[in-house]
């Protein structure tokens, strides 16, 4: 287990939103393989502070692949080559000794970088404001056990629910579209009673803010589904389509 | 207007547009065949589907459905390319399930239009055009002659095909999934149907492409064999 | 030092506002005479509520809902990013769906009990009482729970409980709670009731005439010091944890907003209460940047284990043999062994130190010596690898990835029976009880602030159970805060808006600045993590599971040799234009350090053992806490005495229990 590994890190430096961008190479000796991909990223901002430059910035927080603050695309794929997984998640026995890893941020028109590897996905909250939710006060609720709810559309609308908004669909997909991950909110409401009441309104205001915030338009590659580290599959965005038309139809 | 100004009501125009094009082109595959099997009977549908009502209000529509699709595949795309940002990414890799075609619709597209200009000059604007228009009107067999009694129409032709293959394999259930007729199960189940139906339809093309080049640019005659 | 909290006599009274009547009532009869604000003057009211976690986000959304003016902090790039979203196993509630003999009340007792009678009653009575209303309002937002085939919800069971009584959504309930109060929270800023603040870090908070009245908070990405001023402030910003470096806690989550109200003269209660979670993955080196946590549920099924034999221990140690080389006779399952009655299921605190005692007589099972089993072999070979992957499949490709050790793997067939590859796990900082100080209404010592969820102390005692972090960070903001700040702010109404040019708001900032002007201008040379891991070193070493008089007095000393090595050695690159990464995490050590010595001090005071505090010097025979209700049925309150170098003073807030007998805690039989 006690491996090794060297590898350099070809990682992309911005210092502001306007600031021009470019590619730095750092060279790490001896990584041991079981360290994690952000720990890997820690070691060499450490070496960057102890050489009196600043460090990488990055966006990570609970390092156990459920926050869904972490990004980075690693040699082409957002998240890294593991499957299933979030950056956090990603260990260093996925690379080869000697190995170049290109690091970039999230590259949308809606995400704009904020710093190096750090990129701004409050669009996210702005479509979930829209409409991602059961219009419902505190206080009102009748009893759990009242609705029964079939465990398949309980168990579906739980793996629908599973997107942790790291916006990997988005990176992912050449078209910059976020329908992944909407469609993930709308199938988990539109698969439970709660969520019927208001489930025309609720696509269609989502979609519209998702329109408005220039994502771009889905072409169906299911590059977001492959790349989803929380595996969220493209029958979200069959349903959101069914349920926008269905909505628009009915108007 | 919720097609022209939300994402997916210009999907859905995609899709019902592509969807009329694999119908047509369907029913174009099949008409072809009849000219494998018959010049006669080719002949007869040509007169058939010449000038008539019927057949100018089909090819009107037909050519919405082109224009439409054509126009869309770049306002889209154009909407895309800008939705990716600035910054392009250095290292792209494509994920294994992620068919090549469904990255490369737009080229495609071109490929087949390009394709397809050369294909309309070559017949319809020899055929049906001058009914309207009342010039010289090309008979089916003469139109074919002169298109296929040179082999490089031939070799264009098959790349066009291929193209188109490509096309509809992603194109097809694609169509089924943006109209939102789509599940977990019915996901392969289009994608393998979209397969076969490309497969077949264009290999229906590729087979009277061949043969009408046999026939006219080398004389070997296979046409009324099978 | 243990001079100066003796010596200190002028003890202030503490007033916990405990409602009068029996414990069943109270609640009932607080709601039933407390003062509310009628709708029209909600408009004019501004609460601030500082983070975004079950407890930060529930409240904003019902404070919103109610038609406070609510403006709402966030650390990170988005509020559903707080770190309650990484809870996995469950909640607790009352509801006795599996009719296997739950009440409020046992939920109540279980509750105390695993606290270690150290909680304050009423406000567990309360918890227990509003947590069945959480699950229904839980399932009205469409969080997707659990169900059986019939369509009901389905239960599972917990440590330190004999009924089924817990709620979970996969191994993501946290996830799911916290996206349900986020979706709630969304709804409020769409509708213009709450506005949000993200990649904002609270600094300081403002007293104007003894009352909280506003935050200093930094925008991450500007770097900018900015005010923002309200009629009351709620913080509910998780627990301390970090100070120990490794936790399984998130990366942000920092003491800071909770010791800027403690330096402000807010009490900060049982600091010494820290959970040591017995089912995390073992460390691996001294690179690692936290510790990942296995949900308790896989001890529904798993078995604990280290070998009979200590030279099998040994070749584990080396490398040798494997786990799944022991056959059955020769695994000590030491926890089935020494609790009959709970087995694996004994509470969290038992567990951890069941682990280390385990491991401190030689028998652990890695190369580090720190590790002991957790076996599915049992579970599989009786229920089949499809039922147990169907119940923790994602745990174990979790474990995997980690680790490289697949534990669903049928490793070895001894006699005819399959054993599977076990998992290693070891204790490690998972929660911490202590926190805030705060009254029945969950207000702070100091008027106007509140204190709700992980950060402040009130409702587990000495050890919490588990699923009962989430009840309580959703109890508190849904259920019990939105009621309580009324009581506060109903004689608030005539108070207009405050300006933040007042002089207080001004006075404060500049404080603020000059503090991360002076950490900009050590220009010393170690890095923030280089000074954060050692301080982890000296705490989990000196103040971690098993702590006495001696090693407390040589964390103390340690900890004030190294705030003095950060105050003239550190350094920050860059400067403070925009965002700086290191000089945030510097802010956010200072007051770890800060914290950790508190730690130190309660736990030096307190010469007992109880829950998650155990001095070594009072155990029994058979090594179990030794709890002394006689001298420390209270709770420690801890009073900031003007600066950090200063000691502060203990306060005691005496423990009255009505509907329980306090009695030692068993779970043997």
């Amino acid at each position: 287990m006690e491996n090794s590994i060297s590898v350099k890190l070809k990682v992309w430096r911005q210092a502001n939103p306007q600031a021009k961008g470019e590619f730095v190479t750092y060279e790490l000796q001896d990584i041991p393989t079981d360290t994690s991909f952000l720990e890997t990223l820690d070691i060499l901002n450490e070496q960057l502070v102890e050489r009196g430059e600043e460090p990488i910035a990055f966006d990570h927080d609970c390092r156990e692949g459920i926050c869904g603050m972490c990004s980075l695309y690693i040699n082409g794929h957002p998240h890294g080559p593991a499957t299933g997984a979030t950056t956090c998640q990603l260990y260093m026995r996925r690379f080869k000794d000697g190995e170049t890893i290109t690091v970039e941020p999230w590259r949308s028109a809606a995400f704009p970088v904020i710093k190096d590897l750090m990129v701004d996905r409050n669009a996210f909250d702005k479509i979930q404001q829209a409409g991602g939710y059961v219009s419902f006060n505190t206080g009102g609720a009748q009893d759990a056990n009242a609705i029964p709810i079939s465990k398949v559309a309980a168990d579906e609308a739980m793996d629908s629910a599973s997107c942790i908004g790291c916006g990997a669909c988005v990176a992912a997909c050449k078209n910059g579209s976020a329908m992944l991950f909407v469609s993930a909110k709308v199938s988990q409401f539109a698969l439970l009673p709660q969520g019927k009441a208001e489930a025309k309104k609720r696509v269609k205001a989502m979609l519209q803010k998702m329109d408005e915030l220039g994502f771009g338009n889905c072409t169906n590659t299911g590059a977001c589904a492959a790349e989803c580290p929380k595996n969220i599959k493209l029958s979200n965005i069959a349903r959101l389509n069914r349920e926008y038309i269905s909505a628009k139809c009915s108007d | 207007m919720w097609l022209f100004k939300s994402s997916v009501g210009r999907k859905v125009v995609m899709s019902v547009t592509g969807l009329f094009l694999i119908l047509f082109l369907t029913f174009h595959a099949l008409m072809n065949a009849v000219a494998v099997y018959s010049l006669e009977a080719y002949e007869a549908v040509c007169e058939f589907l010449g000038a008539n009502w019927y057949a100018l209000l089909g090819t009107a529509v037909l050519a919405a459905g082109f224009v439409i699709h054509i126009i869309y595949a770049f306002i889209l795309t154009l909407q895309n390319r800008s939705a990716r940002g600035a910054d392009r990414y250095a290292v792209t890799k494509r994920p294994k399930s992620v068919e090549w075609a469904s990255q490369n619709m737009f080229v495609l597209g071109l490929i087949v239009l390009c394709f397809l200009v050369l294909h309309l000059f070559q017949f319809w604007a020899k055929m049906q055009l001058p009914e309207i228009t009342g010039g010289e009107v090309l008979g089916g067999e003469e139109a074919l002659e002169a298109a296929f009694s040179q082999p490089w129409v031939c070799i264009v032709y098959l790349i066009g095909f291929c193209a188109i293959w490509f096309h509809i394999t992603h194109g097809f259930w694609s169509a089924f999934q943006s109209i939102g007729v789509n599940n977990d199960k019915w996901i392969e189940r289009w994608k393998c149907i979209g397969w076969w139906w490309a497969t077949i339809v264009m290999l229906l093309f590729a087979v009277c492409a061949i043969a009408l080049t046999c026939k006219f640019a080398f004389g070997c005659d296979c046409i009324g064999a099978c | 030092m243990e001079e100066n909290i003796k010596n200190n006599v002028a003890q202030p009274v503490i007033d916990s506002k405990i409602p009068e009547g029996p414990v069943a009532e109270k609640w009932t009869n607080y709601k039933a005479h407390q003062k509310l604000v009628n709708p029209a003057n909600k408009r004019r009211l501004d609460i601030i509520v500082v983070g975004t976690g079950l407890a930060g986000a529930s409240a904003a959304a019902t404070l919103g809902e109610m038609g406070f003016k609510v403006m709402n902090f966030c650390i990170q790039d988005s509020p559903r990013r707080a770190h309650s979203i990484a809870a996995q196993g469950g909640i607790n509630a009352a509801k006795n769906y599996q009719n296997d003999g739950d009440s409020v009340y046992r939920l109540f007792y279980d509750t105390v009990k695993g606290g270690d009678y150290r909680a304050r009653e009423a406000n567990v009575y309360r918890l227990a009482e509003v947590s069945n209303n959480i699950i229904d309002q839980c399932v009205a937002q469409g969080v997707p729970f659990a169900r059986e085939y019939g369509g009901l919800l389905a239960n599972r069971s917990f440590g330190g409980a004999q009924v089924s009584r817990t709620f979970y959504a996969k191994g993501q309930t946290g996830q799911q709670l916290l996206l349900g109060a986020y979706s709630s929270l969304n709804r409020q800023i769409e509708m213009g009731n709450v506005k949000s603040y993200n990649r904002y870090e609270m600094h300081d908070v403002v007293i104007i005439d003894g009352r909280a009245r506003g935050i200093i908070a930094k925008n991450l990405v500007t770097g900018k010091l900015e005010r923002f001023a309200a009629h009351a402030v709620v913080i509910a910003t998780g627990g301390y944890g970090n100070t120990y470096f490794l936790s399984t806690n998130a990366m942000a989550c920092n003491v800071s907003a909770a010791m800027a109200c403690y330096r402000k003269g807010a009490y900060f209660a049982n600091p010494a209460y820290v959970q040591i979670h017995p089912t995390c993955i073992p460390r691996h080196g001294d690179k690692q940047s936290k510790l990942t946590l296995m949900s308790e549920s896989l001890r529904n099924d798993g078995r604990i284990w280290v070998p009979k034999d200590i030279e099998d221990a040994k070749k584990l140690q080396a490398g040798q043999i494997k786990g799944s080389d022991i056959p059955e006779e020769e695994r000590d399952y030491y926890l089935e062994r020494r609790y009959p009655a709970f087995g694996n299921l004994v509470p969290r605190d038992v567990a951890s130190r069941a682990a280390k005692e385990r491991c401190d007589k030689g028998y652990g099972v890695n190369n580090t010596g720190q590790a002991v089993f957790l076996d599915f072999s049992e579970a599989i070979n009786r229920l089949g690898i499809d039922v147990v992957r169907q119940r923790y499949g994602n745990l174990f490709d979790m474990y995997e990835e980690i680790t490289d050790v697949n534990p669903g793997e049928l490793a070895n067939t001894i006699n005819g029976v399959n054993y599977y590859n076990p998992m290693m796990i070891y204790p490690a900082i998972h929660y911490t009880m202590g926190g805030i100080w705060v009254d029945y209404e969950l207000q702070t010592s100091i008027k106007g602030l509140f204190a709700i969820g992980e950060c402040n102390f009130s409702d587990h005692g000495a050890n919490r159970l588990g699923a009962s972090a989430l009840m309580q960070g959703l109890a508190d903001g849904y259920f019990v805060l939105p009621y309580t700040i009324q009581n506060y702010l109903s004689d608030q109404i005539t108070v207009p808006r405050f300006s933040t040019d007042l002089p207080e708001f001004e006075e404060t900032e500049e404080r603020v600045q000059a503090d991360l002007d002076a950490m900009m201008n050590i220009k010393g040379s170690r890095s923030v993590d280089s000074i954060h891991k050692e301080l982890g070193n000296i705490m989990w070493d000196y103040v971690g599971m098993g702590r006495t008089k001696e090693s407390l007095e040589i964390a103390l000393q340690k900890i004030k040799d190294l705030r003095k090595e950060f105050e003239t050695n550190l350094f920050i690159p860059g400067d403070q234009e925009g965002m700086n990464i290191e000089l945030d995490k510097a802010f956010r050590l200072r007051d770890f350090i800060t914290m950790g010595e508190l730690i130190a001090y309660d736990a030096l005071n307190r010469e007992e053992s109880c829950g998650g505090h155990f001095r070594e010097e009072h155990q029994t025979e058979e090594g179990e806490a030794k709890r002394d209700d006689e001298n420390f049925f209270y709770v420690a309150c801890w009073k900031y005495n003007g600066d950090d170098e200063t000691a502060p003073s203990l306060i005691k807030e005496p423990l009255h229990y009505e509907a329980i007998k306090v009695q030692t805690r068993n779970y043997k039989n």
